[in-house]
């Protein structure tokens, strides 16, 4: 099997369980980014495929070798640090040059090394410069570039960008995920920014709690969430409860909608993000799919509008463009429409 | 913009130390200033003078290779309680919150041992008739008791055994502040447990290990019981001849003149350690 594989994994630190038993396949060249809220166990996650930390049990194979019990120094993985663990007596260049020079390289080859390595995260003639004297996100580059001074098998990331500014964090999302197309390493990036997660990776897991939720390309996880959990997390979703009442058909608080992929019988939750929601002002006749509710408030944002409506009971959040907006204000009747593709039917968390 | 402080009460917070100060420091370091340059009377104890008979005496070949031999003993226990320190604190520093606890107590009992008692202590258990010769004799070691004591390598331990829990202390915080995950990037870089201490924990901490070894210098300079107690006269420190002066031979004059020099000497050495760790830490 190619990639890194994750072969019934679980850590245990004294009583707490800080991952479940996990197997998981990670693919050759791929940008995954390990995602959720923090304690959910993916630092320890990335920890172990680092070294830096045991599996209680379980292996972990990369390209069909188990490198479980290889010491961290013997690995070659490059890894950023959350807080980027730069030698603080060393300059920018020293720093880059670090892992070529305890190897033994020579002064000419690391200087090359270096030079490469500096234009690769754009700060060329940076190199003398002492790493105190860097802004963040210069010093997020040259961490960057010494974590890749080997051409590691694996690139690692634990919260990379945390500590930078939103507007550089956004560029530098872009950026590293460029880095990564161009050299083409399996790089895995722990974070708890969806947002995030979106932009930069090729396939996201998702975990809480010690367990792995669901492991998809970005779109499908916000379009067919799993379960309750991955679908409140990854952007904002109504939770509706109800009942299989015929075939394709739901009984919920005041009406019936209507699914695909539904089980026979019994209690089901659905999952409608708020975009695909479509209001329309109350003209009597219902059809299967909509329901009646008020709207209680109106949140205009400019670019999108938020309406907060209460259906039979339920709050219930639907956001249109101002094209699209109906004609309505608070306090009025709406028909709100459920299209049939955009109820997804979630499993037990 | 800068506030200047105009009436009496706006100096009334510093008062309180800058006359703790000046009654415990300044007053007597004054008086011994002065008295080195008091003129000894033989057979009565000294006059008020201001002769240069007592630094004049001390700049003798026997004095200098005494204060040679000081500076040396105390800058080879500072080096060897950092060697020995260092690393210990290190690995205290990565163990559980409660074995750190154990462990500082300990030292810190260590510590309120009296120079007196760790003196007599060393000096039995380097003994011949009663001393750790006898446990590797009946352990099949040695083939019969020795005496350790009086030596160079008694004096050695003995100070090193002071200056051991002072060191961990200072040490310590420092290191309970390095960051983890420094010595963590240098072995995901390719660096053995051994080499990324070398390499990452030694330079990162550079400041504190200049200061530190001062510190042990200092306090190593100043002792005068421990050469006695465990060495040959040919151990004895300057401190124990600043000590036989005043205390026995009642020449207090000559006392307060060498201990006026062992202190610029030690204020000379921390300026150049200081001055030289700035100009690294500069480039």
């Amino acid at each position: 099997m190619s990639g890194l594989v994750f072969d019934s994994i679980v850590k245990k630190f004294g009583d707490f369980t800080a991952v479940h038993e996990t197997s998981l396949t990670i693919p050759q060249g791929k940008f995954v980014c390990l995602l959720g809220p923090s304690g959910c166990g993916k630092t320890t996650l990335l920890r172990m495929i680092a070294g830096l930390e045991d599996p209680t049990t379980g292996r972990i194979l990369l390209e069909g070798n188990d490198v479980t019990r290889i010491p961290t120094h013997q690995r070659d993985f490059g890894m950023v640090f959350q807080n980027l663990a730069l030698f603080p007596h060393l300059s920018v260049g020293e720093n880059i040059a670090y892992p070529l020079r305890i190897r033994g390289g020579s002064k000419a080859d690391c200087f090359k090394a270096v030079k490469r390595l500096l234009d690769l995260v754009q700060l060329p003639d940076m190199a003398d410069r002492p790493v105190a004297r860097l802004s963040g996100g210069q010093k997020q580059r040259v961490a960057i570039a010494r974590a890749l001074a080997l051409e590691p098998k694996l690139f690692l990331l634990d919260e990379p960008l945390s500590a930078l500014d939103a507007k550089l964090r956004e560029s530098m999302q872009i950026e590293l995920k460029q880095l990564q197309q161009k050299l083409g390493i399996t790089t895995i990036v722990v974070t708890h920014d969806q947002r995030e997660a979106m932009t930069m990776a090729d396939l996201v897991v998702v975990m809480s709690q010690g367990k792995v939720h669901q492991v998809a390309p970005p779109v499908e996880i916000y379009r067919k969430p799993k379960d309750a959990f991955v679908a409140d997390f990854i952007g904002s979703t109504n939770l509706i409860s109800g009942r299989v009442s015929a075939a394709g058909k739901i009984a919920v608080a005041g009406g019936t909608l209507l699914a695909d992929d539904l089980p026979k019988s019994g209690d089901v939750t659905l999952s409608v993000r708020p975009e695909n929601i479509r209001l329309t002002k109350e003209n009597g006749e219902n059809s299967l799919g909509t329901l009646t509710g008020d709207v209680s408030y109106i949140r205009d944002l400019g670019a999108s509008i938020e309406f907060y409506l209460n259906v039979a009971g339920q709050q219930i959040t639907a956001i249109t463009t101002p094209s699209d907006r109906p004609d309505v204000v608070a306090g009025d009747s709406v028909s709100v429409a459920f299209p049939k593709d955009a109820c997804v039917v979630l499993g037990d968390a | 913009m800068k506030i200047k402080p105009g009436k009496f009460s706006d100096y009334a917070a510093i008062g309180f130390p800058a006359g703790m100060l000046t009654v415990f420091f300044v007053i007597p370091f004054g008086i011994m200033i002065a008295m080195s340059f008091f003129q000894r009377v033989q057979g009565a104890f000294y006059e008020p003078a201001f002769v240069f008979e007592n630094y004049a005496r001390f700049l003798s070949t026997f004095f200098a290779g005494i204060l040679g031999f000081s500076v040396g003993l105390a800058a080879l226990v500072a080096v060897v309680s950092v060697l020995l320190a260092f690393p210990f604190t290190y690995i205290l520093t990565r163990m559980a919150r409660q074995t750190q606890v154990v462990w500082l107590v300990f030292l810190l009992s260590v510590l309120s041992l009296s120079e007196v008692l760790i003196g007599f202590g060393w000096s039995t258990l380097l003994s011949r008739t009663a001393g750790i010769t006898n446990l590797l004799v009946s352990l099949g070691i040695m083939d019969k008791p020795m005496s350790l004591s009086p030596s160079f390598g008694a004096v050695m331990t003995g100070m090193v055994y002071q200056t051991f829990p002072y060191t961990v202390l200072v040490l310590y915080p420092a290191l309970s502040r390095l960051d983890p995950s420094l010595v963590e990037a240098a072995r995901t870089l390719g660096s053995g447990p051994a080499r990324s201490f070398l390499n990452v924990v030694v330079p990162a901490l550079r400041n504190s290990i200049v200061s530190t070894l001062i510190m042990v210098f200092v306090f190593a300079l100043g002792c005068y019981l421990l050469p006695q107690l465990l060495g040959k006269p040919s151990h004895w420190t300057l401190s124990v001849l600043i000590t036989d002066q005043a205390i026995y031979q009642s020449n207090m004059p000559f006392a307060a003149a060498m201990a006026v020099f062992l202190v610029l000497v030690s204020l000379s050495l921390v300026a150049i350690s200081l001055l030289y760790g700035k100009k690294e830490n500069a480039g």
